[in-house]
Protein backbone atom coordinates (compact mmCIF):
# COMPACT_ATOMS: atom_id res chain seq x y z
CA UNK A 1 0.00 0.00 0.00
CA UNK A 2 0.53 3.49 -0.51
CA UNK A 3 2.20 4.73 3.05
CA UNK A 4 0.38 7.63 4.62
CA UNK A 5 2.40 7.81 7.63
CA UNK A 6 6.35 7.71 8.08
CA UNK A 7 8.22 4.72 9.12
CA UNK A 8 8.69 5.33 13.14
CA UNK A 9 12.49 5.73 12.81
CA UNK A 10 11.80 9.13 10.24
CA UNK A 11 8.96 10.72 12.17
CA UNK A 12 10.05 13.90 13.45
CA UNK A 13 11.00 14.92 17.17
CA UNK A 14 10.86 18.25 18.39
CA UNK A 15 14.31 20.22 17.80
CA UNK A 16 16.50 22.28 19.98
CA UNK A 17 15.94 26.23 19.64
CA UNK A 18 18.75 28.92 18.94
CA UNK A 19 16.96 32.02 20.19
CA UNK A 20 18.94 35.74 19.03
CA UNK A 21 19.73 38.30 22.08
CA UNK A 22 17.06 40.44 22.80
CA UNK A 23 16.88 44.08 21.14
CA UNK A 24 17.13 43.21 17.44
CA UNK A 25 13.76 44.31 15.75
CA UNK A 26 13.43 41.99 12.78
CA UNK A 27 13.59 38.70 13.64
CA UNK A 28 12.03 36.06 11.76
CA UNK A 29 12.21 32.46 12.86
CA UNK A 30 13.10 29.48 10.72
CA UNK A 31 11.86 26.00 11.12
CA UNK A 32 14.86 23.57 9.55
CA UNK A 33 14.11 19.81 9.08
CA UNK A 34 17.40 18.46 10.64
CA UNK A 35 18.79 14.60 10.12
CA UNK A 36 22.30 12.74 10.98
CA UNK A 37 22.42 9.65 9.43
CA UNK A 38 24.81 8.91 11.72
CA UNK A 39 23.25 9.72 15.36
CA UNK A 40 20.91 6.74 14.83
CA UNK A 41 18.19 9.57 15.94
CA UNK A 42 14.88 10.63 14.74
CA UNK A 43 14.68 13.44 12.03
CA UNK A 44 13.91 16.84 14.52
CA UNK A 45 13.01 20.30 13.17
CA UNK A 46 14.96 23.37 14.89
CA UNK A 47 14.04 26.75 15.04
CA UNK A 48 16.93 29.33 14.41
CA UNK A 49 16.14 33.13 14.89
CA UNK A 50 17.67 34.67 12.62
CA UNK A 51 17.73 39.40 12.53
CA UNK A 52 16.55 39.99 9.19
CA UNK A 53 18.69 43.29 9.08
CA UNK A 54 21.85 41.17 9.07
CA UNK A 55 20.94 38.92 6.68
CA UNK A 56 20.53 38.85 2.71
CA UNK A 57 17.39 38.74 1.28
CA UNK A 58 16.32 35.33 0.10
CA UNK A 59 15.74 31.73 2.12
CA UNK A 60 19.30 30.78 1.12
CA UNK A 61 20.67 33.68 2.70
CA UNK A 62 19.15 32.56 6.21
CA UNK A 63 20.73 29.35 5.65
CA UNK A 64 23.64 29.96 4.80
CA UNK A 65 23.70 32.52 8.18
CA UNK A 66 22.67 29.98 10.12
CA UNK A 67 25.49 27.56 8.89
CA UNK A 68 28.33 30.36 9.24
CA UNK A 69 27.16 31.86 12.35
CA UNK A 70 25.04 29.54 14.35
CA UNK A 71 25.11 25.79 13.74
CA UNK A 72 27.58 24.26 10.98
CA UNK A 73 26.63 21.36 10.47
CA UNK A 74 23.38 22.46 9.13
CA UNK A 75 23.83 20.74 5.73
CA UNK A 76 22.31 21.54 2.21
CA UNK A 77 22.97 21.50 -1.44
CA UNK A 78 23.75 25.23 -3.45
CA UNK A 79 26.14 26.63 -5.66
CA UNK A 80 24.98 29.43 -8.15
CA UNK A 81 22.77 31.32 -5.89
CA UNK A 82 21.22 32.70 -8.99
CA UNK A 83 17.87 30.17 -9.88
CA UNK A 84 19.97 28.34 -12.90
CA UNK A 85 21.80 25.54 -11.18
CA UNK A 86 18.96 24.06 -9.33
CA UNK A 87 20.35 22.59 -6.51
CA UNK A 88 18.95 24.64 -3.33
CA UNK A 89 15.34 23.09 -4.26
CA UNK A 90 13.72 22.49 -1.13
CA UNK A 91 10.01 22.50 0.37
CA UNK A 92 9.88 26.31 1.63
CA UNK A 93 6.59 27.33 3.59
CA UNK A 94 4.65 24.30 1.98
CA UNK A 95 5.83 24.23 -1.33
CA UNK A 96 9.07 23.62 -3.60
CA UNK A 97 11.19 25.91 -4.95
CA UNK A 98 14.65 26.74 -4.75
CA UNK A 99 15.81 28.37 -1.95
CA UNK A 100 18.13 31.29 -3.88
CA UNK A 101 15.16 33.06 -5.32
CA UNK A 102 12.46 32.99 -2.57
CA UNK A 103 12.52 36.09 -1.03
CA UNK A 104 12.18 35.36 2.95
CA UNK A 105 9.91 38.79 2.96
CA UNK A 106 7.33 37.10 0.80
CA UNK A 107 6.55 34.51 3.30
CA UNK A 108 3.98 35.40 6.07
CA UNK A 109 5.18 34.45 9.89
CA UNK A 110 8.11 31.30 10.72
CA UNK A 111 9.36 30.12 7.95
CA UNK A 112 9.28 26.37 7.69
CA UNK A 113 12.70 24.44 5.47
CA UNK A 114 12.07 20.78 4.77
CA UNK A 115 13.72 18.38 2.13
CA UNK A 116 11.75 17.63 -1.26
CA UNK A 117 8.70 15.87 0.10
CA UNK A 118 8.77 11.74 -0.41
CA UNK A 119 12.77 11.25 -1.33
CA UNK A 120 15.14 9.53 1.09
CA UNK A 121 17.01 12.15 3.02
CA UNK A 122 21.09 11.75 2.88
CA UNK A 123 21.28 14.36 5.64
CA UNK A 124 19.13 17.66 6.52
CA UNK A 125 17.70 18.82 3.28
CA UNK A 126 20.03 16.69 0.96
CA UNK A 127 17.36 14.51 -1.14
CA UNK A 128 18.72 11.35 -2.58
CA UNK A 129 18.09 12.04 -5.82
CA UNK A 130 20.07 8.94 -7.30
CA UNK A 131 16.27 7.85 -9.18
CA UNK A 132 15.24 11.24 -10.38
CA UNK A 133 18.71 11.22 -12.50
CA UNK A 134 18.27 7.91 -13.27
CA UNK A 135 15.06 8.35 -15.09
CA UNK A 136 16.08 11.84 -16.59
CA UNK A 137 18.91 9.27 -18.24
CA UNK A 138 16.66 7.02 -19.02
CA UNK A 139 14.59 8.96 -21.50
CA UNK A 140 17.87 9.40 -23.35
CA UNK A 141 18.00 12.75 -23.18
CA UNK A 142 20.49 13.41 -26.92
CA UNK A 143 20.03 14.05 -30.47
CA UNK A 144 19.21 11.01 -32.28
CA UNK A 145 19.13 10.66 -35.81
CA UNK A 146 19.65 8.49 -38.62
CA UNK A 147 20.87 11.62 -40.88
CA UNK A 148 24.40 11.94 -41.34
CA UNK A 149 25.09 15.17 -39.83
CA UNK A 150 25.92 17.86 -42.80
CA UNK A 151 29.71 17.90 -43.48
CA UNK A 152 29.85 21.97 -43.39
CA UNK A 153 27.57 22.43 -40.99
CA UNK A 154 25.19 22.25 -38.11
CA UNK A 155 22.13 20.65 -38.44
CA UNK A 156 19.83 23.41 -39.58
CA UNK A 157 16.05 24.55 -37.62
CA UNK A 158 13.75 26.99 -38.56
CA UNK A 159 13.11 30.03 -36.08
CA UNK A 160 9.33 28.41 -35.30
CA UNK A 161 10.88 24.68 -35.00
CA UNK A 162 13.86 26.41 -32.65
CA UNK A 163 10.82 27.82 -30.30
CA UNK A 164 9.56 24.70 -29.61
CA UNK A 165 12.18 23.17 -27.75
CA UNK A 166 12.68 26.75 -26.20
CA UNK A 167 10.60 26.54 -23.04
CA UNK A 168 11.09 22.51 -22.25
CA UNK A 169 15.10 23.07 -22.69
CA UNK A 170 14.54 25.88 -19.89
CA UNK A 171 14.64 23.02 -17.29
CA UNK A 172 17.11 23.05 -14.67
CA UNK A 173 16.26 19.45 -12.90
CA UNK A 174 15.73 20.99 -9.80
CA UNK A 175 12.98 18.21 -8.55
CA UNK A 176 10.95 20.72 -7.58
CA UNK A 177 7.86 18.96 -10.15
CA UNK A 178 8.39 15.73 -9.52
CA UNK A 179 8.61 15.50 -5.77
CA UNK A 180 5.48 17.79 -5.65
CA UNK A 181 3.50 15.28 -7.35
CA UNK A 182 1.06 12.73 -6.11
CA UNK A 183 1.45 10.22 -8.89
CA UNK A 184 5.30 10.31 -8.08
CA UNK A 185 5.26 10.34 -4.41
CA UNK A 186 3.48 6.99 -4.71
CA UNK A 187 4.97 5.49 -7.72
CA UNK A 188 8.58 6.70 -8.42
CA UNK A 189 9.77 3.57 -9.00
CA UNK A 190 7.51 3.10 -12.50
CA UNK A 191 6.14 6.08 -13.32
CA UNK A 192 8.89 8.77 -15.06
CA UNK A 193 7.53 11.95 -13.12
CA UNK A 194 7.13 15.65 -14.61
CA UNK A 195 10.59 16.68 -15.20
CA UNK A 196 11.77 13.13 -17.27
CA UNK A 197 8.44 14.11 -19.20
CA UNK A 198 9.12 17.40 -19.97
CA UNK A 199 12.90 16.51 -20.75
CA UNK A 200 11.14 13.09 -23.15
CA UNK A 201 8.76 16.00 -24.62
CA UNK A 202 11.65 18.31 -25.57
CA UNK A 203 13.13 15.40 -27.66
CA UNK A 204 9.92 14.80 -28.89
CA UNK A 205 9.46 18.16 -30.58
CA UNK A 206 13.26 18.71 -31.73
CA UNK A 207 12.68 19.04 -36.03
CA UNK A 208 15.80 17.36 -36.12
CA UNK A 209 15.56 14.30 -34.01
CA UNK A 210 14.96 11.41 -35.71
CA UNK A 211 13.65 8.98 -32.67
CA UNK A 212 10.23 10.16 -32.27
CA UNK A 213 8.53 6.74 -32.66
CA UNK A 214 11.04 5.00 -30.87
CA UNK A 215 10.75 7.63 -27.82
CA UNK A 216 6.76 7.35 -28.18
CA UNK A 217 7.48 3.65 -28.18
CA UNK A 218 9.37 3.55 -24.42
CA UNK A 219 6.80 6.39 -23.33
CA UNK A 220 3.61 4.40 -24.22
CA UNK A 221 3.59 2.94 -20.83
CA UNK A 222 0.01 2.97 -18.46
CA UNK A 223 2.71 3.61 -15.32
CA UNK A 224 5.80 5.85 -17.01
CA UNK A 225 3.45 7.92 -18.91
CA UNK A 226 -0.06 7.68 -17.88
CA UNK A 227 0.39 8.16 -14.68
CA UNK A 228 -0.06 11.53 -14.88
CA UNK A 229 -3.61 12.23 -13.54
CA UNK A 230 -3.02 15.73 -14.16
CA UNK A 231 -2.69 16.91 -10.46
CA UNK A 232 -0.63 19.82 -12.30
CA UNK A 233 1.28 20.40 -8.62
CA UNK A 234 4.32 20.28 -11.04
CA UNK A 235 2.99 23.56 -13.34
CA UNK A 236 3.00 25.23 -9.66
CA UNK A 237 5.91 23.99 -8.14
CA UNK A 238 8.17 25.04 -11.03
CA UNK A 239 10.70 27.87 -10.04
CA UNK A 240 11.24 28.90 -13.79
CA UNK A 241 7.68 28.72 -14.89
CA UNK A 242 7.44 26.05 -16.98
CA UNK A 243 4.60 23.52 -17.43
CA UNK A 244 5.48 19.95 -17.66
CA UNK A 245 1.61 19.18 -17.45
CA UNK A 246 1.00 20.76 -20.53
CA UNK A 247 4.30 18.78 -22.39
CA UNK A 248 3.05 15.55 -20.56
CA UNK A 249 -0.71 16.56 -22.43
CA UNK A 250 1.08 17.17 -25.72
CA UNK A 251 3.04 14.01 -25.61
CA UNK A 252 -0.54 11.82 -24.64
CA UNK A 253 -1.89 13.71 -27.66
CA UNK A 254 0.99 12.95 -29.81
CA UNK A 255 0.18 8.92 -28.87
CA UNK A 256 -3.81 9.73 -29.34
CA UNK A 257 -2.55 11.02 -33.08
CA UNK A 258 -0.70 7.92 -34.26
CA UNK A 259 -3.29 5.58 -32.93
CA UNK A 260 -6.74 7.26 -34.14
CA UNK B 1 20.02 -4.43 -0.96
CA UNK B 2 20.08 -4.66 -5.00
CA UNK B 3 23.63 -3.74 -6.20
CA UNK B 4 21.60 -3.20 -9.75
CA UNK B 5 22.40 0.33 -11.28
CA UNK B 6 19.77 2.95 -10.86
CA UNK B 7 19.17 2.74 -14.69
CA UNK B 8 18.85 -0.64 -14.28
CA UNK B 9 16.24 0.23 -12.04
CA UNK B 10 14.03 2.53 -13.92
CA UNK B 11 14.08 0.77 -17.15
CA UNK B 12 13.20 -2.28 -15.30
CA UNK B 13 10.68 -4.11 -17.67
CA UNK B 14 10.80 -1.87 -20.10
CA UNK B 15 7.45 -0.21 -21.85
CA UNK B 16 4.44 -1.67 -22.26
CA UNK B 17 3.51 -0.48 -25.00
CA UNK B 18 0.26 0.23 -24.00
CA UNK B 19 -1.82 2.45 -22.39
CA UNK B 20 -3.43 4.43 -24.75
CA UNK B 21 -6.95 2.12 -25.02
CA UNK B 22 -7.32 2.60 -21.27
CA UNK B 23 -6.71 6.49 -21.49
CA UNK B 24 -8.99 6.96 -24.49
CA UNK B 25 -11.37 5.00 -23.30
CA UNK B 26 -11.67 6.42 -19.75
CA UNK B 27 -12.53 10.09 -22.03
CA UNK B 28 -14.91 8.66 -24.42
CA UNK B 29 -17.03 6.68 -21.62
CA UNK B 30 -17.02 10.39 -19.56
CA UNK B 31 -17.83 12.23 -22.53
CA UNK B 32 -20.66 9.85 -23.25
CA UNK B 33 -21.71 10.00 -19.50
CA UNK B 34 -22.65 14.07 -19.70
CA UNK B 35 -25.39 13.68 -21.99
CA UNK B 36 -26.90 10.39 -20.65
CA UNK B 37 -26.40 11.51 -17.20
CA UNK B 38 -27.99 14.65 -17.94
CA UNK B 39 -31.09 12.73 -19.24
CA UNK B 40 -31.19 9.85 -16.72
CA UNK B 41 -31.48 12.74 -13.98
CA UNK B 42 -34.01 14.73 -15.05
CA UNK B 43 -36.12 11.43 -16.82
CA UNK B 44 -36.12 10.60 -12.93
CA UNK B 45 -37.29 13.62 -11.75
CA UNK B 46 -40.17 13.36 -14.21
CA UNK B 47 -41.06 9.59 -12.94
CA UNK B 48 -40.30 10.83 -9.01
CA UNK B 49 -43.96 11.20 -8.00
CA UNK B 50 -45.50 8.38 -10.65
CA UNK B 51 -45.94 4.45 -9.46
CA UNK B 52 -44.65 1.26 -10.07
CA UNK B 53 -46.41 0.57 -13.49
CA UNK B 54 -45.53 3.23 -15.55
CA UNK B 55 -42.37 2.97 -14.33
CA UNK B 56 -41.84 -0.06 -15.84
CA UNK B 57 -43.47 0.97 -18.74
CA UNK B 58 -41.22 3.90 -19.18
CA UNK B 59 -38.25 1.70 -19.55
CA UNK B 60 -40.16 -0.54 -21.66
CA UNK B 61 -40.25 1.93 -24.18
CA UNK B 62 -37.38 0.47 -27.04
CA UNK B 63 -35.17 4.33 -26.82
CA UNK B 64 -35.54 4.26 -23.08
CA UNK B 65 -34.37 0.88 -22.75
CA UNK B 66 -31.50 1.47 -25.44
CA UNK B 67 -30.18 4.34 -23.59
CA UNK B 68 -30.33 2.54 -19.73
CA UNK B 69 -28.17 0.24 -21.72
CA UNK B 70 -25.79 2.77 -23.21
CA UNK B 71 -25.78 4.54 -19.22
CA UNK B 72 -25.61 1.83 -17.51
CA UNK B 73 -22.34 0.28 -19.66
CA UNK B 74 -20.56 3.48 -19.96
CA UNK B 75 -20.67 4.06 -16.13
CA UNK B 76 -19.50 0.92 -15.00
CA UNK B 77 -17.02 0.58 -17.97
CA UNK B 78 -15.74 4.29 -16.89
CA UNK B 79 -15.93 2.93 -13.23
CA UNK B 80 -14.02 0.07 -13.84
CA UNK B 81 -11.35 1.93 -15.58
CA UNK B 82 -11.32 4.55 -13.08
CA UNK B 83 -10.87 2.11 -9.75
CA UNK B 84 -8.45 0.22 -11.62
CA UNK B 85 -6.34 3.47 -11.65
CA UNK B 86 -6.98 3.59 -8.56
CA UNK B 87 -5.56 0.48 -7.14
CA UNK B 88 -2.58 0.57 -9.17
CA UNK B 89 -1.84 3.83 -7.37
CA UNK B 90 -2.29 2.87 -4.14
CA UNK B 91 -1.94 -0.56 -3.92
CA UNK B 92 1.25 -1.68 -4.69
CA UNK B 93 1.85 -5.20 -3.21
CA UNK B 94 1.66 -9.05 -4.34
CA UNK B 95 -1.51 -10.67 -3.62
CA UNK B 96 -3.75 -7.71 -2.90
CA UNK B 97 -2.84 -6.02 -5.58
CA UNK B 98 -4.08 -8.68 -7.96
CA UNK B 99 -6.62 -9.62 -5.88
CA UNK B 100 -8.05 -6.23 -5.98
CA UNK B 101 -7.52 -5.42 -9.59
CA UNK B 102 -9.58 -8.96 -10.67
CA UNK B 103 -12.03 -8.38 -8.15
CA UNK B 104 -13.04 -5.05 -9.09
CA UNK B 105 -13.15 -5.87 -12.82
CA UNK B 106 -15.54 -9.09 -11.65
CA UNK B 107 -17.56 -7.01 -9.78
CA UNK B 108 -18.25 -4.57 -12.27
CA UNK B 109 -18.71 -7.71 -15.34
CA UNK B 110 -21.34 -8.98 -12.67
CA UNK B 111 -23.22 -5.62 -12.02
CA UNK B 112 -23.14 -5.14 -15.90
CA UNK B 113 -24.87 -8.78 -16.21
CA UNK B 114 -27.17 -7.80 -13.32
CA UNK B 115 -28.21 -4.54 -15.09
CA UNK B 116 -28.17 -5.66 -18.81
CA UNK B 117 -30.39 -8.56 -17.23
CA UNK B 118 -32.82 -6.47 -15.19
CA UNK B 119 -33.50 -4.02 -17.94
CA UNK B 120 -34.57 -6.76 -20.66
CA UNK B 121 -36.34 -8.28 -18.36
CA UNK B 122 -38.17 -5.06 -17.08
CA UNK B 123 -39.03 -4.15 -21.05
CA UNK B 124 -40.23 -7.73 -22.03
CA UNK B 125 -41.87 -8.41 -19.02
CA UNK B 126 -43.81 -4.56 -19.25
CA UNK B 127 -44.50 -5.55 -23.16
CA UNK B 128 -46.06 -9.24 -22.43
Amino acid sequence: MAEFRLPANSRIQPGRRFPIAAGTSRVRTFHVYRFDPASGENPRVDSFEIDLDRCGPMVLDALIKIKNEVDPTLTFRRSCREGICGSCAMNIDGGNTLACIQAIDDIKGDIRIYPLPHMPVVKDLVPDLTNFYAQYASIKPWLQTRTPAPPDRERLQSKREQEKINSPSACILCACCSTSCPSYWWNSDRFLGPAALLAAYRWLVDSRDEATGERLDDLEDPFRLYRCHTIMNCATACPKDLNPSRAIAETKKMIAARHL
Amino acid sequence: MSLRSPLGRVLGLGSARSGFGHWWAQRLTAAALVPLGLWFAFSMAGLASTDYWSVTAWIAEPLHATLLLLLLLSLLYHSSLGLQVVIEDYVHHGAARLIALVGTQFLHVLMAVAGIYAIVTVSVGAQA
